[in-house]
């Protein structure tokens, strides 16, 4: 990864405090377009919140985040939209009650001159991106409640990448996944890489992220212990950073990637 | 049975509607039986519809606000006092500068209730949406708060006569569209719904979608044409008194009754009110984003909210459009008694709720139909005018309307059950 162009997303001293307890605390870091930063960490290490406060969904206390070196505000799920910042969540923050089309398209959905919405055109478009996705998938008539676990999966990252997203957060995408159904999200993070996407991939699965990523970020009680090239590590190195806190004592890698 | 669960699955019917309209029929033969053919007949199934009106209109209401989780138990007091405010619009304010019998008094004064409805219901919308107090606490407050309202209009005085023309809404005497305009309404309603099927195909064929099978398509459109047909034939079949379609010729200016000339009821105005509602308020739960956004919210409101929907907002509207409906019936049922009392629709929060959960809305949220909600309120009537046709103590009424309610959640639980497994 060259260091010579602006990070596509800088985060800088981020703070986030749930009533007094400090969930994030002042992490800076940053990603640059076609790579693939992981996040890993214990459950509670603050992965999630950090990644909310990026697609708008917790408010920051403190700290600023620059979208191409540009200062921008970002304090809605709206906000994050303009700026193309796009999350698959790991609950995959879909209405169980609604079709495939629906959901895809909640929050932006496609109308008519008349101002209804445009039922066939959406569900034309769904059809057509999650065929690219998931060729097993048919069932665009019933809610989503009744889908298996990777076709709600397929949804939720359709909705992710059908809006040209520069930014893409992936939270825990293969939890729920079988192992055909993993690969599937691995092919796809390769390709939109290739793309030019800039990905955050949080993930409690060090192979996983080892797999995909360009470099790691270890979170620890909210703090940031460190950030290494994947190519320049080990899954030893990191595990222990994930473990006790803090760079083993032997590492020769200086931190970098954090600070500006 | 199979096979008959097969081809109703390839006609897209959804079962429940099937199952409601089943139990509907099971209701009114069963009374028909009882009452040796008194139950089935125009002059009784015309009164079901014109007392089915008022709970219906705020039915359909109810179901945009249980399906995004909350509860409205404000509606009968809201009707009541929107009645109020209503009959003194009509009788005292109005005729003060427009003087009595103004052709434009029952407009004003529906429009002043519209407005007001939307403005106690957004009041409330807003108390529960932005301040965060709970549904059910904020419009149990409302029940009381707006129940003495409707006293303190008046000081409790019954207001009547009402506007001559504002009555009309009630679907009394002269308050129906008559042989020829029920035939021109229901015209109206099929040409509407075949066009809105034919519409549907040809955009699903356009797409490449799958399509129903031509028979089952045919066979839906046959069933909606021959229930529209049947209503308005049913309620053309009651004839209109001699004596009182004389009086209606009359006030209408139109002199004698010609000889042998027989007059019927036909549709009411407030079953019109009604159809117009219902189909005005699928299509905006169905098709608009408003409609969307409340059912995304009931479904998962977390998910809404990251979404970018302004959750809070949508209470606000969702609330306000409550109370719209609630100054509609509240028209209805103050028109159809010819007077506004200050104890109008009490109880009618109850009888709403119970006809969208028997309609098929659950409280969980997320699902509900206006057309179920619709149904709910006629099963409902149809239970409470047979059993008083057949000499039932209005306290066992209320029993047996109570187990219904229980029953039919009931079985609509066992039966969603049975489809997720």
């Amino acid at each position: 990864m060259a260091e010579g162009p602006t990070p596509l997303v800088e985060m800088r001293g981020i703070e986030v405090a749930f009533g007094g307890v400090k969930a994030v605390d002042g992490v800076s870091l940053d990603l640059y377009a076609g790579e693939v930063v992981g996040l890993l960490g214990h459950n509670g290490a603050g992965k999630s919140t950090l990644i909310k406060v990026l697609s708008g969904a917790v408010p920051a206390r403190a700290g600023e985040i620059l979208i191409d070196g540009a200062a921008v505000r970002i304090a809605s799920p709206q906000d994050a939209r303009r700026h193309r910042i796009e999350t698959i969540y790991q609950t995959l923050a879909l209405a169980d009650n609604l079709n495939a089309a629906a959901n895809l398209f909640l929050g932006r959905e496609l109308t008519t001159p008349t101002g209804l919405l445009d039922e066939e055109r959406m569900e034309a478009e769904t059809r057509r991106i999650l065929a690219r996705l998931n060729r097993n998938f048919d069932r665009f008539s019933t809610p989503v409640r009744s889908l298996s676990g990777g076709q709600r999966q397929s949804i939720a990252i359709a909705r992710a990448v059908h809006f040209d997203a520069r930014i893409l957060i992936m939270d825990e995408p293969t939890a729920a996944l079988g192992v055909q159904e993993t690969a599937m999200v691995a092919e796809l993070v390769r390709q939109l890489k290739a793309e030019g996407i800039g990905i955050f991939l949080i993930s409690h699965d060090i192979h996983d992220v080892f797999d995909l990523s360009d470099r790691v970020t270890v979170l620890k009680n909210g703090r940031l212990v460190g950030t290494r090239r994947v190519a320049e590590t080990t899954q030893d190195e990191v595990l222990a950073m994930i473990i006790q806190g803090e760079p083993p004592s032997s590492s020769r890698h200086p931190r970098e990637g954090g600070d500006p | 049975m199979k096979s008959l669960s097969s081809l109703l699955a390839k006609t897209e019917l959804s079962p429940r509607l099937v199952g409601m309209l089943a139990v509907l029929a099971a209701i009114w033969i069963g009374f028909d039986l009882v009452t040796d053919g008194l139950f089935v007949t125009p002059r009784n199934l015309y009164n079901l519809s014109v007392q089915t009106a008022s709970v219906a209109v705020m039915a359909t209401g109810m179901v945009f606000v249980i399906v995004m989780r909350h509860i409205d138990l404000s509606v009968g007091s809201l009707l009541g006092v929107l009645a109020m405010v209503m009959g003194v619009v009509q009788t005292q304010v109005l005729p003060s500068w427009l003087g009595f019998e103004n052709p434009a008094t029952w407009m004003l004064t529906l429009a002043a209730g519209l407005l007001l409805g939307l403005a106690i219901g957004g009041l409330q919308g807003y108390v529960i949406g932005f301040l965060g107090v709970p549904a059910f606490i904020v419009t149990l407050g409302g029940l009381l708060v707006w129940r003495g309202a409707a006293w303190w209009v008046t000081q409790g005085q019954t207001v009547a006569p009402l506007d001559s023309r504002f009555v009309l809404l009630g679907g009394g005497p002269g308050g129906t569209l008559g042989a020829t305009w029920s035939w021109v309404a229901g015209g109206l309603a099929m040409a509407a719904a075949l066009l809105a099927m034919a519409r549907s195909r040809r955009g699903r064929r356009k797409h490449g979608f799958p399509l129903r099978p031509l028979w089952a398509e045919a066979l839906v459109a046959g069933l909606l044409v021959a229930a529209i047909a049947g209503t308005v034939l049913v309620l053309d079949a009651y004839e209109v008194p001699q004596r009182a379609a004389e009086r209606i010729w009359q006030t209408r200016g139109l002199g004698p009754l010609p000889e042998g000339y027989v007059m019927v009821h036909g549709l009411a105005i407030s079953v019109v009110i009604v159809v117009v509602i219902a189909i005005v308020m699928t299509v905006v739960g169905r098709s608009t984003r408003f409609g969307r956004y409340v059912y995304a919210t009931g479904g998962n409101p977390d998910a809404a909210q990251l979404a970018g929907i302004d959750t809070r907002l949508l209470t606000v509207k969702v609330f306000a459009l409550m109370g719209a409906l609630c100054a509609v019936s509240a028209a209805i049922a103050s028109a159809r008694l010819q007077s506004a009392a200050n104890d109008l629709g009490t109880l009618d929060e109850l009888r709403v709720i119970a006809a969208a959960v028997i309609g098929g809305t659950s409280l969980a949220g997320g699902v509900g139909t206006i057309y179920g909600a619709i149904i709910g309120a006629l099963v409902m009537q149809s239970l409470q005018s047979g059993m008083a046709m057949v000499g039932v103590t209005a306290s066992l009424q209320s029993i047996v309307i109570g187990v219904v309610l229980v029953l039919a959640v009931f079985v609509d639980q066992l039966y969603r059950r049975g489809r997720e497994e």
